[in-house]
């Protein structure tokens, strides 16, 4: 649905974007992670054909950006950073404005189905200067999916937005996944990108990386495994690191921090040998890190999985 | 076609909330009308020599033979006046796209609207109509009040035509249209730079100098506006807004808006 190869974009002697080479599946939630400044905004202009690339190819949709701009620009779809809504109309004429442009066949019809489903109906009237922040979202989102568009670019989604509202907007995206959209989303919020995304790139001028979510994780830290026991000593833990398939292992605040690839397969190896060696075992579990520990890691790297 | 009509009601029904704006659309043109009529009034039988050659020589430029020495100093009077109601086509664009172009990049509606599928040409084509139409149907109807009031005012047809000659019918016409021009791509090139609409308006407002200029000239007469010279202006403006237009469409691009409009 996306296909990138070296695209690359300049602005004067800045390097925005270098060499992003990407191919982004049907129906795919791809979480586009970086700091700020990283150029992913850069790269949805790019994708969405508001801006050209200095070097490089873009698809989507099938429409190459530079050739095909105005297909493009009726496929897809684009949540802005900042909801940019006419504060001084009305919800309804701001979706009616965007309708028309996008040449909706029923623009009333669209409008009215976006609205109700974003809870927006019983308020179409009113100035969106009255909304909150979380409904001028909603509102935002709806206009990028009048025209029903396959590919989505939501840039920032839930910044800014109080706890209940960002649950509303991503139950929604949840909602758009299962409609079998492509989501390009661009996001600050590791949890978010976590639940929500299929694969994530991390991306810092260059891609530094693309994988699932629990593919990163791995590739970061290795699986581990926290044994609680309530008479852990020296002994067990050397026994522990004596087994063939364990990596590593390690005592932290009186558990025992068990590194290896499949735990689903060894883990009851471990308990045995710690049973034989007299240990009273009360949690066995996996440790998870959280993306932002991935991301974290990868960013201050500049990329590479482990120091 | 559509999507251009589609930005003219869009902008219309965000600028003409604004106060600024609906004065200047509204206010403006009864208050230029106001004006010559006041003259008018104020300077009839003002003059009482019949005798043309007892009149100041730019006076009698104005005068046709057959009118009064006092029928020639009110058709003096309002001619000098009648450049007032160039102001008109060039405050009201100003003020409208100046609110329309810097109110889009303050509210960052910009660039949704240029994900959509409308062409650089159509937005900027929209948003210029949306200026040019009131500011040149204000004139006009500035203009149509002027002329009805001075036609009600002045009892002699001679004197009313000599004030509404080809000369003014030509500059509100023709020359009125192109100085709106002139004033709506000098306010889109000056917002791209300032993110204050006033400050816009304020530098906008500059291209009233000129033209008082050439009022001030007129009237210590160091200059005698003719039909001729009206239609040299025109001929000028029409230049000076083909470079214009050339500019504000190079500065109105998708990529420079997004990336260099702050």
């Amino acid at each position: 649905m996306i296909q990138t190869e070296n695209l690359t974009k300049r602005f004067g002697s800045t390097l925005a974007v270098k060499g992003l080479n990407l191919s982004i599946e049907q129906g795919e939630v791809f979480g586009f992670l970086g700091p700020n400044g990283a150029g992913k905004t850069t790269t949805v202009r790019m994708l969405a054909s508001l801006i050209s690339p200095t070097q490089g190819r873009a698809v989507v949709n099938g429409f190459e950006v530079g050739r095909q701009d105005d297909q493009i620009r009726r496929s897809v779809g684009v949540l802005t950073e900042t909801p940019g809504l006419y504060d001084n109309l009305s919800a309804e004429y701001n979706l009616r404005i965007f309708a028309e442009l996008y040449e909706v066949r029923d623009p009333a019809g669209q409008v009215e189905k976006y609205l109700r489903m974003l809870g927006l109906w019983e308020r179409r009237f009113e100035p969106t200067a009255t909304f909150s922040k979380g409904m001028k979202q909603k509102l935002a989102i709806a206009r990028a999916l009048l025209h029903e568009p396959k590919v989505l670019f939501l840039d920032e989604p839930t910044a800014a937005l109080d706890p209940e509202s960002a649950r509303l907007v991503r139950d929604f995206i949840s909602e758009l996944r299962r409609e079998g959209r492509t989501i390009f989303l661009c996001t600050h919020n590791l949890d978010e990108a976590d639940r929500l995304c299929d694969r994530i790139a991390v991306f810092k001028t260059r891609l530094l990386v693309v994988d699932t979510p629990e593919r990163l994780r791995q590739q970061m830290f290795g699986r581990k495994v926290v044994f609680h026991l309530r008479n852990l000593d020296e002994a067990m833990l050397s026994k522990v690191s004596e087994l063939p398939f364990v990596s590593e292992a390690r005592m932290v605040d009186g558990r025992l921090l068990v590194t290896l690839d499949d735990p689903e397969k060894r883990n009851p190896e471990i308990v045995r040998q710690l049973v034989m060696e007299g240990a009273e075992i009360q949690f066995v579990g996996e440790l998870r890190y959280s993306l932002e520990e991935v991301y974290l890691r990868l960013v201050r790297n500049d990329g590479a999985p482990a120091t | 076609m559509n999507k251009v009509r589609t930005i003219i009601r869009k902008e219309w029904a965000e600028v003409f909330r604004n106060r600024m704006v609906l004065f200047s659309v509204a206010f403006l043109p009864l208050l230029m009308a106001a004006i010559p009529l006041a003259i008018i009034f104020a300077s009839r039988g003002s003059m009482t020599t019949d005798q043309h050659g007892e009149m100041p020589a730019q006076v009698e430029t104005f005068c046709p033979a057959e009118l009064s020495g006092g029928d020639c100093f009110q058709v003096y009077m309002v001619s000098q006046f009648m450049l007032m109601f160039m102001i008109l086509p060039l405050a009201i664009p100003s003020t409208i796209s100046a609110y329309s172009v810097i109110g889009e990049k303050t509210s960052r509606t910009l660039e949704p609207l240029l994900a959509t599928p409308i062409t650089t040409l159509e937005l900027l084509a929209g948003k210029s109509l949306a200026a040019l139409l009131p500011a040149i149907a204000a004139t006009y109807i500035s203009f149509g009040i002027f002329s009805l009031g001075a036609w009600i005012m002045i009892p002699n047809p001679a004197v009313f035509a000599a004030m509404m000659d080809a000369r003014w019918l030509i500059a509100v016409f023709l020359v009125g249209p192109l100085l709106s021009l002139v004033s709506v791509n000098v306010s889109i090139m000056i917002s791209s730079r300032v993110t204050d609409p006033r400050a816009a308006e304020q530098l906008t407002a500059l291209l009233v100098v000129p033209l008082l200029a050439v009022f001030f000239g007129q009237f210590a007469g160091l200059f005698v506006i003719n039909r001729e010279l009206i239609l040299y202006g025109a001929l000028f403006l029409l230049l000076i807004d083909a470079i214009l237009i050339f500019l504000s469409t190079q500065i109105f691009q998708r990529e420079t808006i997004l990336t260099r409009w702050k």
